[in-house]
């Protein structure tokens, strides 16, 4: 991985802005989705597609690229918004979101959008697939794997079984090239996880499943890159890296507020938010 | 009166018949499949004896990967492994995969489009002495119901043996539906098999006055019951459907258009399985008068496979008197 410098932070920083205000009005125009994940996880995908990540957005489908699998799907107006900013897409196709006929469906949606990892909104099993690939990764190139094998999941889908029986796989493995980003933002669609389902405490649990674990913050872009670092380092087993972010990061009126997991935006709203944002001093 | 362009088993009805599980043919076609593709992985839920995953697993160590009792991971690491170029056969008990985890199975295998290929053992209510909880009636309407999904339902383990190896060629997901029982061998090596495609392995020398459509290991009393009417000059034909999904339209049709009269033979559901499936393509095509041999609206029991089959209504006197009622629907 390259160096990163204070420039390149300042330069995602700006970016991780750009993608949130694409976030906003993306869902203003599409009049649902969901909100405070998809601000709340800008810093990460930032960091992911603009340093962590290979990949080449002329080549999508590149064999040698590094795999993200975004389990929580429901975020995908930030997912879409920074394959955009990438250059994966224009920016204008971000404006079709949820509408007939888009190849940005309200989940991610691999009919579509053929060059993503999987489709994904039903919650908990991305985890799962994500250790499929990276097992059959290990089956072809042992330790010479060249690939790292993200996956993305959120605070909600830790209540799925299905999520546990891939982690308990995922360290029965030793999959040293699979890295989880858990984004606990301490909410789900409908209250705080620890009134709907207690997850804590969320890092002995890992720490239980033998991973390795390391807790964050998730707008820190130096600690969200150190933290992967840190996670390859480790050689016998996969990596977690709780990424604590605050859900409609950047929009005073959303954030930390659980009634934004599953809504969009005003017209009236929307333009508050994007004013917020772009007056953001960086 | 075997369909003699298919090369089936001359010794069908002979007391002595050769018998053998259907389970153990897709244990023997996967070390081939695997021998002939070195992209054939396979995962197991634990029951690697059961569905003989084993066969490969000893073959293939480095190739298999044991899920643990845990279904929905064994579809959804399937479903990643196939992403990555992989052909992985994933097998359990039926009841539990498909049964327990249709929804990953819709949205990573069928939606996704990954050539994942479900190995569902102990389907039909046959599995005996296991009782209603294992014996999985509802897997063939769950699974054909997906779009891109290929369902495949062989009568017997060498048809079992050439479904597998088939399946692993196709860049598509497929469902293959085993029995725990031994059951007679009805085809030879040499019997043809395409998916797709649906075979008369039964045709008396005149024309059908009914035609039984069957799937699995049932098609053996379909052809008894058919042998039997064909001693007392009544010609019935009978059709055997391996690939459930996609269905053979146009075997169906012609047996409606020759028969004027259909009985379907499964052991399964009749709700939603292969009864219901040639139903939809008669309605649409050519009604005739239909009777559907399965298992109407029960969950199964505790019993021999054979006490449990006469009990269910699916032996051979069962569908001898459903020939005979629909004959009567015919006049």
């Amino acid at each position: 991985m390259l160096q990163l410098t204070d420039e390149k932070i300042i330069w995602m920083e700006e970016k991780a802005r750009d993608i949130r205000v694409s976030v906003v009005e993306m869902l203003v125009e599409a009049r649902s989705g969901h909100s405070a994940g998809a601000l709340g996880m800008a810093d990460i995908f930032t960091a992911l597609y603009f340093f962590i990540l290979k990949h080449d957005p002329t080549n999508p489908t590149w064999a040698e690229r590094d795999r993200l699998i975004l389990s929580n799907g429901h975020i995908c107006p930030v997912y879409y918004a920074t394959l955009a900013h990438s250059g994966y897409f224009k920016l204008e196709e971000l404006k079709t979101l949820r509408k007939f006929g888009s190849r940005l469906q309200g989940h991610p949606d691999r009919r579509f959008l053929p060059f993503i990892e999987t489709s994904s909104g039903p919650l908990g099993s991305g985890l799962s697939q994500a250790v499929g690939m990276c097992l059959a990764d290990k089956i072809d190139y042992g330790k010479h794997s060249g690939k790292q094998f993200y996956c993305l999941m959120s605070d909600g889908e830790l209540d799925e079984g299905n999520t546990w029986e891939g982690v308990m796989l995922g360290s029965k493995e030793k999959l040293k090239n699979l890295t989880v980003r858990k984004d606990r933002n301490n909410i789900q669609q409908e209250g705080h996880t620890e009134d709907i389902m207690p997850l804590e405490p969320l890092k002995q649990k890992w720490e239980a499943f033998n991973w390795h674990v390391q807790t964050i913050d998730g707008h820190n872009l130096k600690e969200i890159v150190e933290a992967v670092g840190q996670a390859q380092a480790i050689l016998d087993k996969p990596s977690v890296i709780i990424t604590n972010t605050i859900p409609g990061k950047g929009v005073s009126f959303m954030e930390g507020k659980y009634e934004w997991h599953g809504k969009a935006p005003s017209k009236e709203e929307g333009g508050k938010a994007v004013a917020e944002l772009r007056s953001l001093i960086i | 009166m075997l369909n003699p362009d298919l090369k089936l088993n001359t010794k069908l009805f002979d007391e002595s018949i050769e018998k053998e599980t259907i389970r153990k043919g897709f244990g023997d076609g996967l070390v081939i499949a695997a021998d002939q593709n070195k992209n054939v992985v396979g995962l197991c839920a634990d029951l690697n004896e059961s569905t003989y995953m084993n066969l490969f697993a000893k073959k293939y160590p480095e190739r298999f990967v044991q899920v643990g009792v845990a279904e929905q991971n064994l579809v959804t690491v399937a479903s990643g492994m196939a992403a990555m170029g992989k052909i992985p056969f994933a097998s359990s008990y039926a009841v539990f995969s498909p049964g327990r985890n249709w929804e990953q199975i819709r949205t990573t295998i069928a939606l996704n489009d990954q050539p994942v290929k479900i190995v569902g053992s102990h389907a039909g209510i046959s599995v005996g002495p296991d009782g209603g909880t294992h014996e999985a009636l509802e897997d063939i309407a769950l699974m054909r119901v997906l779009p891109n999904m290929i369902v495949l339902s062989p009568c017997d383990a060498i048809e079992a043996k050439k479904v597998t190896i088939e399946a692993s060629k196709i860049n598509k997901p497929v469902y293959i539906r085993l029995a725990r029982e031994k059951t007679p061998i009805i085809a030879t090596i040499d019997t043809p098999f395409e998916i797709g495609k649906a075979q008369i392995f039964f045709a008396p020398p005149m024309t059908a006055q009914v035609g039984i459509i069957a799937t699995g290991p049932l098609v053996y009393n379909a052809i008894i019951a058919a042998q039997n009417f064909a001693e007392k000059g009544i010609s019935v034909k009978v059709l055997n459907i391996s690939s459930v999904r996609p269905l053979d339209f146009e075997a169906i049709i012609n047996l409606a258009k020759e028969a004027g009269a259909i009985v379907s033979v499964e052991d399964h559901q009749v709700v939603g399985g292969l009864g219901s499936a040639v139903a939809e393509v008669l309605v649409q095509n050519y009604p005739v008068p239909m009777e559907l041999i399965g298992v109407h609206d029960k969950y199964g029991e505790s019993g021999t496979a054979s006490e449990l089959i006469e009990h269910y209504g699916m032996d051979i006197p069962n569908i001898e008197k459903a020939v005979e009622r629909v004959l009567q629907r015919k006049k």
